[in-house]
This record gives C-alpha cells, structure tokens and sequence, in this order.
C-alpha cells in the first residue's frame, strides 16, 4: 500500500467517519475526553496497519473496533477512569449497536441548550465532524488557547451538570431540535459568507454543515425543520460556483450566470423542500430552504417570482419574527413593489439595535437609494456599509458600487 | 443519581409589593410541587429576605468584617431553594421548571461529589 493513498484514505476517515466512530466509542467510555483520545490512537495506529494491510473494505468500523478496545484497556487500566463514567446515560443499554442512534445521541448533547451557542457550535465541530481545535479556531477567528478552552469547559460543563447523552424524548424534540438546527446554519452561514479574510465562502464549513445536516435529515427523515434546513443549504450552495466573478468580486444573484448552478443540487433541493411543505410545516427552515427554491426555479433574474417570496417572508415574520429576515423581506418588497416601497420597509428598520452593526442593512439601504437615483444618498450608505464589512469579497464589490456612483 | 440544588431568585421588591392572596397562592403551589416531586425532593427552604442577611468576610489583614446585607447585591436575590436528586440535567430541569417562581426564576446547579 503507497504512503500516499493510505494518507488519503485517513484524511477521509477523519473527514466522515470520526463523529460516528467517537459516538460509538463514547458508549464504552462513558467519558468524552476519554472516547476522544481512544479515538485518537485508532487513527494513529491505522497509519501503520493500513500501510501493511491495506485500508479496510469498512474504515469506520475498523477504527470503532480499535477505539472501543481501546477504550476498554484505558478503563480496565485506569480505575479512576472508570469511577468517572461521566456522560450520564451514555452506558445504558451498550448492547444497542445502532451506531447512527450513537451520533444522534452526540448531537443532542454536543446541542443542548444548557450550553452556550458557540460551545455548542464548537463541540459539534469538533466532536461531529472531527475538525481539530485549531481548525475550530480559524473557523470562529479566536485563538488556539480559546478555543481550546471553551471546548473544555463545554466538556466540563457536560459532565458536572449531567447532561445526558441521549435523544430526547418526544415531547422535547421540537425545542431541542431547534436548537441543534440554529448551531449547524450557523455553521453553514460563518462558511458561505466568511465574516472577514480573503476569500467569500470558507468552503471547509460548508462541507461540514451540509454534513451535519445530512446526517440529521439521515437520523430524523421525517422532521420537517431537518428536511428545511438540508434543503437551504444544499439550494444555496447549487450557487457557489457563481458567487465570485473569474477576478474575485462579487457577483450578485441579479449577475449570476444561472447556466452554471448546479442543476442537480437544485433539483435534489427542491425535492427536500416539497418534502417538507406536504407536511404543512411553516418551520423557519423550511421557509428559507421555499424561498431559496423561488429563487432557484427562476430562469432568470427578471422571471423571480417575487410576489410568492414575500408572501413566504411573511410567513417567516409570523412564526419567526427577527429583524435579519424583516430585512430581507423588505429587500424582496423593493422587487416586488419597486424601490420606493422597499426604501420605506428599509427605513423603518433603523432603528434595530440587532442590525446596528449589521453592514447588510446599509448596503440594502444603498442598493435602493441607488436604484432610485438618489446618487449622493446612495454613496452615503455604499460608505456606511463599506466600513461595517470585513469580508475583503464583499468591500471589493461596495468599492465598485462606489466607483460606478462617482461617475 | 446525581443531587441539584435548584435556588430559587425572586425580585424582593415585587414579592414584597405583591397581595397577600398572590403570596398565599405561591405558598400552596410550593405545597404542590413537594406532593408532586417528593420521590425526588431531598430538602429545600424559603429564605428571610436579604434585608436580614448578614455578610462575613475577611480584610487583607484577615480581620473579620461583618456587614448588614447579602454577599451580591442584585435585583433578584436567592429567596428559597429545593435540593433534589435526579439521574441526569434533563431530568433536573423537568422538575426544576414545576418550581412555583412568579418573581423571577430557578437556577440549577449540580451539587459536587468529592471522592
């Protein structure tokens, strides 16, 4: 076996099968600390036995096999370990070996709301998707030595507090649902449009949410929020290609050359949202992923169906009021009912102390001032959103706007 | 099983200002909730108000100093608590959340286990 391809086939292992095979190894350990430096040495040992032997037909359940043995030598060999069973129901009924109930498990508790949003998100990252705690770093632009830190007190937190490794029952799913649905968009939102650096979209986070999510819609086929948000991400990533000009600025869905999304997404995409609208669900998942649909069943810019995507957006408003969606429903409104409406809908959001640094009302704002010809105002608001905006993409694309304005 | 002690904060102010009948409800929903959850309930206590609170701590020289009032002065004061056992945080918070609180709400805090 060359080097090279047993590396390939590590870096796969990591990408897709470390969440399913920390689950399960959790099981045995009771302890997430333990499980995960279990996990550990399996990856560590199938260098040298991949290298030897060839990369197993199932490598998930080759490392899941060593983790667990693992893992029991740890526990056999560490008495204290074994007092610490931590994760409380994490070894009830071990002869279960549903391994995606396992993930699932891990999700619920990577989610819980009793920890903060960005330790959920962090742990879900590192514990699901096996990213390291520097990669978790770069994605949420904090140090190695924080991230490190919250990771453990989230661990901590988990075991003190006993926050149980299991999936909840019935009557809380909808509320905990919600809670493990809001971590991976927000995944999905930090990678499609990077919040700062040089590049639009962190295409790493991305992958990961669309693979959080698939594992969930996996898990959960039949929760409508679940089937919603599957369908966003995979509706707007059929995007991606289009999103950046060959030189680096930004092309808007106005600009885009709807020849190249990715028909087949689109196709899958819409399935899913058909899925989860035949449930008569008004989720805001499944909202998003119908106006994500509109926009991509258009042939083309001017054929939007703007009329239907405001009437979804007023359904988000009544069972998600927010003043993120308020905006972008009054940018929709200065499309179905032209800029002027939209500039009033704009205007009554100012005073939002939500979207106070938020660059995107600025730009709106701008955008309409601009359709509407009022140059100067327009520069005005093109400057605003200009220095609330770190992503070097999106400053590229104000910069031009303002150029074109100084015409 | 693990214990929790559940305190229980309430806004003095409020709970002072509010009608008898509304603190004599209170009481009889807290009789409830012991009926309710007494497989669970391990003890628990309602508290004078911070008004009678006497903090001690020690000056750089290790002096004792006594001062009138509660350690941390907030709007919401612990004004009673509860401590239960349940198997994990999820069960804790089911319980915990039938705690009567109409003057603020209950905190939930894992009570810890030397070896």
């Amino acid at each position: 076996m060359r080097r090279d391809d047993v590396e390939a086939a590590i870096a796969d292992a990591y990408r897709h099968e470390w969440g399913f095979v920390l689950a399960a190894t959790v099981r045995v350990t009771g302890d997430i600390d333990v499980a995960e430096e279990c996990v550990q040495d399996a990856f560590g040992r199938a260098v040298a036995a991949w290298l030897s032997r060839g990369v197993p037909r199932r490598p998930g359940a080759w490392l899941t096999t060593v983790a667990r043995r693992r893992a029991i030598d740890v526990l056999r060999h560490d008495a204290s370990r074994t007092r610490a069973l931590s994760v409380a129901g994490a070894t009830e009924d071990v002869a279960d070996n549903d391994v995606h109930d396992e993930r699932l498990r891990l999700i619920f508790t990577c989610c819980h709301p009793a920890l903060s949003v960005e330790t959920q998100v962090a742990l879900a990252l590192r514990l699901l998707c096996g990213l390291t705690t520097s990669e978790v770093a770069r994605a949420f632009l904090v140090s190695e030595s924080t991230m490190a830190a919250r990771l453990t007190r989230g661990k901590k937190k988990i075991r003190d507090a006993r926050i149980p490794y299991r999936v909840p029952a019935r009557a809380d799913l909808p509320e905990r649902l919600d809670a493990v649905l809001s971590a991976i968009h927000l995944v999905f939102t930090t990678g499609h449009t990077a919040p700062n650096g040089s590049a639009l979209v962190r295409r790493d986070l991305v992958e990961n949410a669309r693979q959080l999510a698939e594992m969930l819609h996996h898990l959960l086929p039949d929760e409508p929020d679940v089937t919603g948000l599957l369908a966003l991400i995979v509706l707007t990533d059929a995007r991606h290609e289009t999103r950046v000009d060959e030189d680096g600025t930004l092309a808007l869905l106005s600009e885009q050359d709807r020849s190249r999304w990715d028909r087949e997404a689109i196709d899958e995409g819409r399935a899913l949202v058909r899925r989860a609208l035949a449930s008569g669900s008004t989720g805001r998942f499944v909202l998003m992923a119908a106006i994500a649909a509109v926009h991509a069943e258009a042939r083309s810019w001017k054929d939007t169906d703007w009329r239907e995507i405001v009437g979804l957006y007023d359904v988000l408003m009544r069972s998600w009021p927010s003043p993120v969606v308020a905006l972008n429903r009054a940018v929709a409104v200065s499309f179905a009912d032209g800029p002027e409406s939209g500039l009033v809908a704009l205007t009554a959001l100012a005073g939002e102390p939500q979207l106070a640094n938020y660059g995107y009302l600025a730009s709106a704002r701008a955008d309409v001032l601009r359709r509407l010809g009022h140059r100067a105002e327009a520069r005005v608001a093109y400057e605003e959103a200009l220095a609330q905006q770190s992503n070097e993409v999106e400053r590229l694309f104000l910069r031009r706007r303002l150029r074109e304005l100084e015409v | 099983m693990s214990e929790y002690l559940v305190l229980i904060y309430a806004e003095e102010a409020a709970l002072g200002a509010s009608a008898p009948e509304m603190f004599n409800t209170m009481m009889k929903e807290h009789e409830e909730f012991g009926t309710n959850n007494a497989a669970s309930l391990r003890g628990g206590n309602a508290l004078e108000a911070t008004s009678s609170a006497t903090s001690l701590r020690r000056d750089a020289a290790g002096k004792l100093v006594v001062t009138d009032g509660a350690f941390a002065e907030t709007k919401e004061a612990l004004g009673g608590y509860y401590v239960i056992e349940a198997s994990d945080l999820d069960a804790a918070i089911a319980i915990a959340s039938q705690v009567p609180a109409p003057f603020g709400g209950v905190e939930v805090r894992p009570i810890r286990v030397f070896d």
